[in-house]
């Protein structure tokens, strides 16, 4: 019996499932349910431990449809590597049950369906806006929105909250002193909104604001050819921009089912763990920033220029590469390439054993992080916490690991796990894999499988210039590539790499058109930064600062 | 003092030819060129960092690329010890109104660089949410193109304000500016 048939049997016993439909395809599992059923059979899947992480939650939008929409949950087991889709079709103006009931890690996904698409989520606590500015009118995922209809922003909201039942609302009392923090502050990272309210030094409340870096990367992807969606996903988390190329090709290649070759996976692994020290770079450089120590980040700062030259070697450009291509890489490295890298990561060995000492050594880094507003592995889950955040607090997930990909499973390393879930951990985690990262690269550079850098379909990957030039089948090629566009089948997928900061998922659906129908990007800090209201809660001022440090927000991706 | 002790500056004729003692400790100049002189040479800069070009801004200000070579490493993330506003990222419809006051709460004498494509004109994003270049809110002396552009273009960038500073350029879309119709 496969997974689905299992799943069947299991909801027969509790669920009337004639009317659920129960679909594989392109190795994922999809499972339409009523929506009157949705909760209960989430409930049911979390708590008989089928399913222990809600991933994603996002509409879509099928104009034609007597339901136009689709709302789509995309569950994960961290122990199986399994994952499941269920969907609900709504029409316009009915309503489902939340989620955040079952996972309260739903809140902001359905925040954000809700802005996009005007779904509405029954019980919601707090159903406003979150990415699009509060005079924004209309929902711009919805097909029947103009990508490029823009509309001004005149005023900024003043402080406000989440209306939690039983909260005072927006009304500020005399008692407490409202404090906003960002978007232009140099704590909030240019883009950020903290907004609290104090007792003393002593926060009573908070509410985060973001979508001031809403940049319509969705709406983009559905009007742009596959390939030319990647530099889009490059600013992403612009951090660590060639990991995100690497997913979202990822997943078109499982959709057109083809497996690129293994000098490809071997570039991608090399490009991705350079992103990972790279992004951890940043993470823990202005985290000691934010703390007040400006030497590690000058000092790091050295080694990351190291690695935009290897990028610049590599494809001419430093942090925004767009390197890989859907079917491999845009071109082979130049000559010596790999030894280049070799050597900086001997050169890198030493950096990290560097600022080990200057910041997890340091007696004030210490009294600032160590035992600083830990959260428990079981509400880290809860929150949908992925990546260095959730194995500080102690559970091992890596999807390296749990559920590998080009050849991950053939490279010796270890995954870093915390204890303590507290700031500490989260660096201290940070920077282990800096020197696992660098284990791995240096294994894979000193083994690069030979062969072709690229897939050779003629529908999918262009001919190299010296046949688009030198021959006419090769311009033919070129010409109808261009033209016709590079057309996956009909279908969806969602697939998932291990970023720097944790899972980042696309969910990528195909009309059998040369644009992405729907790509929804399940961003790592979405989830992660959901929750600093309620972590930072009842903590102190500068420990909310080190908070929001040492989560790693990155607007590219949070909001896209 | 005797003609015969007094040195003689080579090169030079006549009186000349004589140090009359005031050119060791003094020089002439115009009032103007002088204060655009320290302006230009002490741009205090606010990073306005919003997106992947405020990591490009980073290595400007980091190690290697180091704008402290020219006199603009005192970063201000006050607006009003500022006078140097470096609009480095995407700017949103949202994040618009943010920016318009950030720059009116700037003193004077005040400049703008804007910093890669999307902050001159949107970039590649003609999209519903983002604000197509933000001198559509504020007036910008220089745009810097690319995406996000090098290090170099940047200083670059900064070598052309400081020129324009040292000149006394007029700066019509300054002057002309009106402040968006914000309350």
């Amino acid at each position: 019996m496969n997974n689905l048939e299992v799943l069947k049997t299991d909801l027969a016993r509790r669920f009337q499932v004639d009317s659920y439909g129960f679909s594989s395809a392109f190795g994922d599992n999809t499972l339409v349910v009523p929506k009157e059923d949705l909760v209960a059979v989430l409930r049911h899947l979390k708590d008989s431990q089928a399913f222990d992480f809600l991933m994603d939650v996002c509409g879509a939008d099928y104009p034609s449809r007597e339901k136009r929409f689709d709302v789509v949950y995309h569950l994960f087991n961290s122990k199986t590597a399994k994952r499941l889709r269920i969907k609900v079709q709504l029409s316009e103006g009915e309503a489902v049950d939340t989620a955040t009931t079952v996972w309260k890690g739903a809140d902001w996904f359905e925040r954000e369906a809700y802005d996009m698409f005007g779904i509405l989520f029954r019980g919601h606590p707090n159903l406003r806006k979150i990415l699009t500015h509060h005079q924004f009118v209309g929902h711009p995922l919805r097909k029947d929105y103009e990508a490029d209809r823009q509309q001004s922003c005149t005023v900024t909201l003043p402080i406000h909250f989440d209306n939690e039942p039983g909260s005072p609302g927006d009304v500020l009392n005399d008692r407490y002193i409202p404090l906003n923090i960002g978007p232009s502050h140099p704590a909030m990272h240019g883009t950020l909104r903290v907004m609290a309210e104090l007792d003393g030094e002593t926060i009573v409340r908070a509410a985060c604001e973001i979508g001031y870096l809403h940049r319509c990367f969705e709406k983009m992807a559905e009007t742009h050819p596959y390939n030319q969606v990647i530099p889009y996903t490059d600013r992403l988390n612009y951090c660590s921009a060639p990991m995100n190329n690497i997913g979202y090709c990822k997943a078109v290649e499982r959709l057109l089912g083809v497996t690129i070759p293994p000098k490809a996976q071997a570039m991608r692994v090399v490009l991705a763990e350079l992103s990972r020290i790279i992004d951890h770079i940043i993470a823990v450089g202005t985290g000691g920033v934010d703390l007040g120590a400006l030497t590690a980040f000058f000092h790091l700062l050295t080694y990351r220029e190291k690695v935009y030259n290897l990028f610049e070697k590599l494809c001419g450009s430093r942090l925004t590469v767009a390197m890989t291509r859907v079917g491999g890489m845009a071109n082979d490295p130049p000559e010596g390439w790999f030894n280049e890298v070799l050597d900086f990561c001997k050169e890198m060995r030493g950096a990290v054993d560097e600022i080990s000492a200057l910041m997890l050594d340091n007696k004030i880094f210490i009294k600032r992080t160590r035992g600083v507003l830990p959260v428990s592995a079981h509400e880290a889950v809860q929150w949908g916490y992925t990546g260095p955040l959730l194995r500080a607090s102690g559970v091992g997930l890596d999807l390296r690991k749990t559920d590998p990909y080009y050849g991950y499973d053939q490279l010796d390393f270890d995954v870093p796990v915390g204890t303590a879930g507290d700031i500490y951990d989260r660096y201290v985690c940070r920077i282990e894999e800096m020197r696992q990262s660098i284990r791995i690269v240096e294994q894979v550079c000193k083994n690069v499988p030979s062969g072709d850098y690229t897939i050779r379909d003629k529908g999918i990957v262009l001919p190299e210039k010296k046949d688009v030039y030198g021959n006419i089948e090769g311009l033919m090629n070129h010409f109808m590539l261009v033209i016709k566009g590079l057309r996956p089948p009909v279908g969806e997928v969602y697939d998932a790499t291990e970023a720097a900061n944790g899972e980042l998922g696309f969910y990528l659906v195909s009309d059998g058109s040369a644009n992405p129908y729907r790509l929804k990007v399940r961003p790592p800090c979405f989830a992660i930064y959901q929750s600093f209201p309620h972590v930072v809660k009842g903590g102190m001022l500068a420990d909310a600062i080190a908070t929001v440090a040492s989560m790693n927000v990155i607007a590219g991706e949070l909001d896209r | 003092m005797s003609t015969s002790t007094t040195p003689v500056v080579p090169g030079m004729t006549g009186t000349q030819r004589h140090d009359d003692m005031s050119r060791s400790f003094a020089f002439t100049t115009k009032l103007d060129a002088i204060v655009a002189w320290g302006r230009k040479n002490a741009l205090w800069p606010m990073p306005y960092g919003t997106a992947c070009c405020g990591i490009e801004m980073m290595s400007v200000m980091g190690p290697k690329y180091d704008i402290a070579r020219f006199g603009a490493e005192v970063v201000r993330f006050s607006p009003r010890q500022a006078d140097l506003l470096l609009v480095a990222g995407t700017i949103t419809e949202k994040m618009a109104p943010i920016l318009v006051r950030i720059y009116r709460q700037m003193l004077e004498p005040k400049y703008v660089i804007s910093m890669g494509a999307c902050a001159s004109s949107g970039g590649f994003y003609r999209a519903y949410h983002v604000l197509q270049g933000c001198d559509k809110v504020i007036p910008v002396d220089v745009y810097v193109p690319g995406c996000p552009p090098t290090p170099e273009a940047v200083l670059d960038g900064v070598m052309l304000l400081q020129k324009m500073i040292a000149e006394n350029k007029p700066r019509p879309w300054k002057d002309n500016w009106k402040a968006p119709d914000y309350e």
